[in-house]
């Protein structure tokens, strides 16, 4: 069978002593810049391709990627223990990660993320593996039309992630949709709420919004009380999941992985959807729905998993197209082409041993990550013993220096302090950041994807309809809006949080 | 007014002989090249593939800040008010050019912000079509767009960006107006050709090359005077009469104005050489391009070139009254 040599070459690739050391330093490399905060990987590719020039191409890519989802892997880390997500996957992990490291268990929840993102990324890696040319077919079909009912669905569905009322899951929706808008409009090329700013031209960074609304508040509200912080030190709890926590994880985390395989492999931004769709879902599905937010098991298996997923099958239009799915895997496409490899639809079967090598590495790669994460654990929960007032300044610098690396830009620190404000103010107003964030990330897509098919479809709103694809993920997206809006579904849910509050 | 004379004496004396010191020991420290759009677009693999080469050239590394943001006019306006002392320098394209028309209320004056050090490199643009649009060569093609001009969608990069002046170019020269479809970067834009969302887009030889060569898209035309190597077959908007569409995306490296003129001199030096250099040849050959000749790795070219397409561009663009501010 082909698949079966062509995995064998990847292997071989993958595997000489070389490549092994590299997969190596790039996860080591990827787990410590996502553990801090606002470091991202963008960022850290960035600064690293000069040195990947005097590498062999395989060599070089096979460390680029591992930095990339060894920073999936990392960034849980953060989003966990101080409530730090540095990118938008990490942002879901935090609402009941946070909650079960606050109620001692953070060890359990860095163990469920980790081998939930580990059985994900070797899932998605075989997926990438066999499927990969099939896919690409299928994400093609994928124009603007569809982009927008997706993304539609998306933010209804969103309202899911809150555990307070509806209506303030909305609002909180709708100004994240606001504050996406910020930037310059792709279509007539004028700017858009920057107050005459160009260094907001392209709108608002995304890291800085997350570590200001949920990390810099978080470390307000702990300020405000310490004794939140003296529970949370003291009640270290085991570090490994229970029997029950492993049971619970199972079924979120192949449901996650099936999202996330499947999203991750639009390149229009699909992955983004990734970890929040499954939230909703687990969620939605879940026999206690009410825990969600509180410390659910679930609420950190199927994002993670779904997170973890999708980073893999992002590289599917990578290497079947030459095609970025998001600013890493452009950072790849120029590093391959300075490596003398130019991306494109020929690479798999021009540069076999560097295609196959990439794909086998990422199992190996995700294998190291689990070898090198839990003994980590331990370690990453001990943090949480640092006096907090010797810990809070650290993660201020870290995040500074995080958000400003992003693109050397003071205006982001300075939305990281209005955004700290604004998520503390609106933590005193039980208003959650998550939908927030959420409609932050999809009102650009959804915008310029609503236009782009109406300027395609000449100005006819039946585009949305006629087209199949599009067309179902419309009726899912009512579906899910009278299921939501249905006077008892919405009167049980009130009962039910009336009860956890 | 003799100490007048001495002091006056004596400082000429630390200018003229940091001056010499200036031209023996520049660079002393790395350099900083600012490209003013994100990581991993052509234009910075096009930086990164010089800075390398420079680096080794000059004893000290030049390393590549990504500047992005609004155009390029982010980056450009950093590096036009940071310190001009020869450790700072900007790597831009053809957008240096028509930014000054573009955007009304830039931080800077095009002309008047910088030194120049030399031309890098003119890419190539290709026409380009979805892969199974009806036409099979640039002539077919040039009827069936005016016949059909009021069906066709082109894509771009957005608003200002190359593919998006060469689309204008396209559509003057054939004296149409289709429906224009921008798009976040190359990248998007090029999935929607290739998922055959959109029907036609003009775009460099570093995005399009690969494509062509595996059939997932249709190459019509070069933009270029003459046919490329890598593709003798498809020939040159010219050959079709299609007037003044000629267009290529040329990058020049600046520095800020009253950098040193030895630091502009070695600058200017160590281009040249990387420009003769074969391998910086056969690494941009795999992007469809070549570098300039070396004998315009100068100060002198890069101005001409500049002002000649600040001029060149400025009825188009005024033209198609787009403007990105």
């Amino acid at each position: 069978m082909d698949l079966i040599s062509n995995l064998g070459l990847g292997f071989a690739t993958a595997g000489s002593p070389t490549n092994l050391l590299f997969c190596l330093i790039g996860v080591i490399l990827g787990t410590l810049i996502g553990v801090l905060p606002g470091i991202g990987a963008t960022a850290t590719i960035a600064m690293l391709l000069p040195i990947t020039f005097q590498l062999e191409p395989v060599s070089s890519l096979i460390m680029l990627a591992g930095i990339y989802y060894g920073a999936q892997y990392g960034g849980s880390t953060t989003a966990i223990l101080i409530n730090m997500p540095g990118e938008s996957s990490s942002a879901v992990t935090a609402i009941d990660g946070y909650q079960l490291a606050r109620k001692g268990k953070a060890g359990t929840a860095l163990a469920v993320a980790a081998l939930g993102s580990f059985f994900a990324g070797s899932v998605a890696t075989l997926l990438v593996a066999i499927l990969a040319p099939l896919l690409t077919i299928v994400a093609l079909k994928f124009g603007a039309a569809e982009y927008f009912s997706l993304m539609l669905l998306g933010l209804v569905a969103a309202i899911a992630l809150a555990h307070g009322s509806i209506l303030k899951a909305l609002a909180m929706t709708v100004l994240g949709l606001l504050l996406g808008v910020v930037g310059t409009d792709i279509y007539t090329g004028t700017p858009r709420f920057t107050f005459g700013i160009t260094a907001y031209a392209d709108g608002l960074n995304f890291v800085a919004l997350a570590v200001g609304v949920f990390g810099i508040a978080e470390i307000l509200r702990n300020l405000e009380g310490e004794q939140d912080r003296t529970v949370l030190t003291t009640k270290l709890g085991s570090l490994w999941p229970s029997r029950a926590d492993l049971k619970a994880m199972i079924a979120p985390m192949l449901r996650g992985t099936l999202l996330g395989s499947a999203l991750g492999i639009l390149p229009g931004g699909g992955a983004i959807l990734a970890s929040f769709a499954s939230y909703t879902v687990e969620k939605r599905i879940s026999k206690t729905p009410e825990e969600f937010g509180k410390g659910s098991i679930a609420g950190v298996a199927g994002p993670e998993s779904a997170n973890n997923a999708g980073a893999q099958t992002s590289f599917i239009p990578l290497l079947t197209l030459g095609i970025p799915a998001n600013p890493v895997m452009a950072l790849m496409v120029g590093a391959m082409i300075i490596q003398g490899v130019v991306p494109g639809p020929n690479v798999a079967a021009e540069q076999p041993a560097l295609f196959w090598g990439i794909i086998a590495s990422m199992w190996i790669g995700n294998l190291m990550l689990i070898v090198l994460n839990l003994p980590l654990i331990g370690l990453w929960v001990k943090l949480l013993t640092v006096p907090y007032h010797v810990l809070f300044p650290i993660i201020m610098a870290f995040c500074s220096i995080g958000v400003y690396s992003v693109n050397s830009n003071v205006y982001d620190l300075y939305a990281v302090a209005g955004f700290g404000l604004m998520g503390y103010v609106l933590m005193k107003l039980r208003c959650e950041p998550a939908p927030l964030l959420l409609g932050f990330v999809l009102g650009p897509l959804l915008e310029e994807n609503l236009r782009r098919a109406m300027i395609l479809g000449r100005g006819d709103p039946t585009t949305f309809v006629t087209r199949p694809i599009s067309a179902t993920l419309l009726g899912l997206t009512v579906i899910v809006l009278i299921v939501m809006l249905l006077p008892q579904v919405s009167k049980k849910r009130a009962e039910v949080f009336s009860e956890a509050e | 007014m003799a100490l007048h004379r001495i002091l006056t004496g004596a400082l000429a004396g630390t200018i003229l002989s940091s001056g010499a010191l200036m031209a023996q020991d520049y660079p002393e420290r790395s350099i900083t090249m600012v490209v003013p759009f994100a990581a991993g677009g052509p234009t910075d693999t096009v930086a990164r593939l010089v800075a390398e080469k420079m680096s080794t050239d000059l004893g000290q590394q030049v390393i590549v800040e990504n500047v992005g943001g609004a155009g390029g006019t982010l980056g450009a306006g950093q590096v036009a008010t940071a310190e001009a002392d020869g450790y700072t320098v900007l790597l831009h394209h053809i957008g240096m050019a028509t930014a000054a028309t573009l955007y009304r209320n830039l931080a800077y004056d095009t002309l008047a912000a910088f030194d120049y050090v030399g031309l890098v490199t003119e890419v190539p643009m290709t026409l380009v079509g979805r892969s199974d649009l009806e036409p099979a060569d640039l002539a077919s093609l040039v009827t069936y767009v005016k016949e059909n001009a009021d069906t066709l969608t082109m894509a771009n990069a957005g608003i200002g960006a190359a593919s998006h002046l060469c689309g204008m170019l396209f559509q003057q020269a054939l004296n149409v107006s289709l429906v224009t479809v921008p798009y976040q970067g190359t990248g998007p834009a090029m999935t929607d050709l290739l998922g055959g969302q959109v029907d036609l887009m003009c775009d460099q030889t570093t995005n399009t090359s690969e494509q062509i060569r595996g059939g997932t898209i249709k190459g019509y035309g070069v933009t270029t005077p003459a046919r490329l190597e890598i593709f003798p077959d498809m020939p040159t908007v010219a050959e079709a009469g299609l007037a003044g569409m000629e267009v290529s995306i040329w990058h020049g490296i600046y520095a800020p104005k009253g950098t040193p003129a030895e630091a502009v001199e070695r600058l200017s030096a160590s281009l040249q050489t990387v420009l003769a250099d074969p391998t910086l040849a056969a690494s941009l050959a795999e992007l469809g391009t070549a570098p300039s000749p070396a004998t315009d790795g100068t100060p002198a070219a890069l101005q001409a070139k500049l002002e000649s397409e600040i001029a060149r561009w400025e009825p188009v663009i005024a033209d198609a009254g787009v403007y990105a501010d």
